[in-house]
Formats: C-alpha cells, structure tokens, sequence
C-alpha cells in the first residue's frame, strides 16, 4: 500500500475496508503469533518442572538457577536476538530461545513457592503412608503446588503475547508484523488492529489458563 | 577475523566512542530517557498506590493495573505514541512512563497493605495522627516492596527504552537497528552486548539503592510479594 495514497486524507485510526480484505491477513499473523506464544510457554513449562524440582531437592542448585535465569531475564529481549542472529539467524529458534528462558524464570519461581508451601505434616503423613520420594512428589507435593505453577503460567502467557511483537525485528512477530507494518508505512489500520488484537489474545489466554485451573484444581479458586 | 574479533574491535575503536553516534551519546540518550520517565512514572505511582493502600480500597484496580500493563505490547505503545506525536523524545517518554507506572502502583499499594495491622493499632495508641502513622510508621515499613516496584519499573523502562531506536529515536538500540538494517554483525552485536550491561548494571545498582535505603532493622522477609511484583516484563 503506497503511502502517498494517504497524504491527502486523515488517515482513521480503523479502516474498515482495509480491514474487511485483510482478514486472511491477520488471521495468518494471529496464528503465528499464538503459536510463538505456546511453543515458548510450552517449552519453558517442560524445562522448569524437572528444574524446579532439583532446586527444590538442593539449596545450591537453587541459588544457582534462579541466578543465572535471573541475569537471563534482565537482559533485553532485542538484545538477545541480536546475540542470537549469528548463529541461529532470521528463525523461529531465535526468536523462541530468549522467550524460553524468560518464562523458565517466571515457571522455575512459581514452581519453587508452590512446593516450598507442601506442608511438613502432608510430607509426613506421605512418607507414614509409605510413599516413596518420587512418587511422593509426583503424587502429592506437584498437585499440591498446581494453584503456585497456575499463577506463574497466567503471568508467563501474558508477558509472551506481549514479548513475541518484538520478534518483528527478526522478520517473525505475529501481530507484531501488524504494528511494524503500521510503523513503516504510517497507516494506521495495522497498528490498532494488531494492538487490540494482542490485548485480547492476552485477555483470554489468562482466563482460559484460570479455567483451566478450576477443573485441575478445584480446591483452590484462581485469584 | 572472527565475528568476536570483529565486535571487539569495533567496541574498542576509538571512532565509536565520539560523536553524535559514539557510544558515551547513546549511553546518555538512553539514561536521560529512562530517568525521565521512571521519575514522572514515580511521581503519579506512588501517591495512587501509596494512598490506595493506606486506605485498602480500590484493590483489584491496584492490583490488576499491572496485569494490564503486562498485556499492553510497549512495542505497539512506543509506534502509537509516535504516530501521535511525531518524532522526538515525548513521545518515547509518554510511552516509557506508561510502562513504568504499572508495577510501582502495584507494588507500593501491596507494601501498604502488607504493614502489620498490629503495627497500626500500636501507632494510633500511641497517639499517632493519621498523617503521622502513614509518614513515620507505615511507609517506611513499606519502603523494602516500593522500592522493589521502583526497580523493576527502571529495569524495564531501561530495556523498553532499546525499542526507542525503533521509532527513529537515540539509545543504545540504535546499533542494534543499525546493525541489523545494515547487515553489519559487529555493531549489532556490540550495540547488544552494551545494551545488555547496561540492564544489568541498573538491576545491580537499584538493588544496592533499594538495600540502603531499607531502614536497619528491617528486612524484605515476604519473599512471595517480592516475586509477585517483580515479574513484569515488557521488552
């Protein structure tokens, strides 16, 4: 879309039009953009149960994991593509490696406070009922830490959707597409239907990760 | 020459540390950019959570502020602020403190909240004035969370800050922009290792502020709340 085609008009904050033969378009960008999203929650989900659980097992694994995801976190996520693009260039795997490691610290940490709340007497009575070491924590102390683990996957999901616009940079992006497409080409359209879109996609990733906690976990209403 | 080589040179080569674009500039550019708005950010935040925590309304706002924070893309603020306000840094630093205001309200109506309710009651028998109990017993009880809510705020707005070289503004991220337009690896690179220092050295130096500034006697024991709160992550 030539931009000088606006020059002489207000550009509206919607455009209806472009909209309405856009949808295959945004369609395509919302479902990069959820995939992105659950491969990078997924993932970091599978690598902090086990991680979590060994720092839980010994004090200096803990210190050590929640350090180095820590320094990991603070690092800006542009930054890191940038380091990555060398090795791994313009790819999905670039974009996915920072936004792994960001959502193991968030996961590493709930999965930490939920075990670290198992009381003493429910390990106690576990072991009286004979449980063994795994079996107790497969059976017991996880289940009992869901509400914790349910609480840090709410808060990952959301920071992703809203992380992955910036793999715009990287050629990737999702909606974020939309919005640098909005940025380079001044039109308005791109931008707002992407941000609201995000807002949305974020919106309803946390209450279905809350419903979804209601039915694992009854017990124990989402806050 | 390896890329390593490359990047080392570059960092060490006199011409990128003078100038319009040498690297003392954009250092300053993006610190100027990110006191800025962590300040104006700070100066709404904190009375709004302050007060809402003294008094315990309004929590679920309080609270839920910083997940909206966390869902609102700052990509997409920063490119609407533009397209608002053209080019510049106002509307970088409209932007910035939007992203900076949600976790010190958060944070510091919590750190109210949190104060001991014994605490209070032994403070008003003792004839505190209301006034007097918020300044002199509950916030600097409070002090340990508000200051974890300043720093994660400055530690975002600092890496939110890199994304300014998107919308043609200064910083450190311009090399990273730069770097990648130009397929040039060594500044990009470079532009990501000191783009990367710098969120460090403010996490470090904010977590040594929030430390001395914590009166003697108390420590941060609510590690939950703590974690809570810093958890925000929006570049």
């Amino acid at each position: 879309m030539p931009k000088g085609l606006f020059l002489d008009v207000v550009d509206p904050w919607i455009n209806w039009d472009w909209l309405s033969t856009h949808i295959p378009y945004v369609l395509a960008a919302v479902q990069e953009h959820v995939t992105l999203t659950i491969v990078a929650v997924a993932l970091g989900l599978a690598i902090s149960l086990p991680l979590g659980i060994l720092a839980h097992r010994w004090g200096r694994l803990r210190l050590l994991i929640l350090t180095v995801f820590g320094v990991f976190y603070t690092i800006p996520s542009i930054a890191l593509f940038a380091l990555l693009i060398p090795y791994t260039g313009l790819s999905g795997t670039t974009a996915e490696i920072p936004l792994i490691g960001y959502n193991v610290l968030v996961l590493v940490r709930n999965v930490l406070v939920g075990l670290d709340s198992v009381s003493p007497d429910v390990l106690d009575a576990a072991d009286g009922m004979g449980y063994r070491p795994f079996a107790r924590m497969i059976r017991i102390e996880l289940p009992l830490a869901l509400p914790a683990i349910f609480a840090g996957l709410r808060v990952a999901t959301v920071s992703t959707i809203g992380i992955v616009t910036i793999t715009a940079v990287i050629g990737l992006g999702g909606l974020g597409q939309l919005i640098l497409r909005g940025l380079i080409e001044s039109f308005h359209s791109p931008l707002v239907v992407a941000t609201v879109l995000c807002i949305l996609l974020a919106f309803f990733a946390d209450l279905l990760i809350a419903g979804a906690q209601r039915f694992a976990v009854p017990w124990a209403r989402p806050s | 020459m390896n890329l390593f080589q490359a990047t080392w040179q570059w960092l060490t080569d006199p011409a990128h540390w003078q100038g319009i674009d040498g690297i003392p500039t954009r250092l300053v550019e993006q610190i100027h950019l990110s006191i800025e708005s962590v300040a104006i950010g700070a100066v709404i935040a904190l009375p709004i959570g302050i007060v809402l925590g003294h008094y315990g309304r309004f929590g679920n706002l309080a609270i839920n502020i910083s997940n909206v924070g966390r869902a609102v893309p700052s990509f997409a603020i920063l490119v609407i602020a533009f397209q608002v306000f053209g080019l510049g840094d106002v509307p970088i630093i409209l932007a910035l403190t939007a992203l900076a205001v949600p976790p010190m309200v958060t944070n510091s109506y919590v750190a109210l909240r949190e104060v001991d309710p014994d605490v209070k009651d032994a403070a008003r028998g003792m004839g505190y004035r209301e006034l007097a109990q918020l300044l002199r017993v509950e916030l600097p009880l409070a002090v340990p969370l508000i200051m974890a809510g300043v720093r994660t705020s400055a530690v975002q707005v600092v890496a939110t800050a890199t994304l300014a070289a998107l919308i043609a503004g200064g910083g450190l991220g311009r090399y990273i922009v730069d770097g990648l337009a130009r397929s040039d690896n060594p500044r990009t690179l470079a532009g990501a290792l000191l783009v990367a220092a710098l969120a460090l050295a403010t996490e470090l130096l904010l977590a040594g502020l929030q430390r001395a500034l914590v009166p003697r006697g108390i420590r941060l024991l609510k590690t939950p709340a703590a974690n809570r709160a810093s958890t925000f992550k929006t570049a």
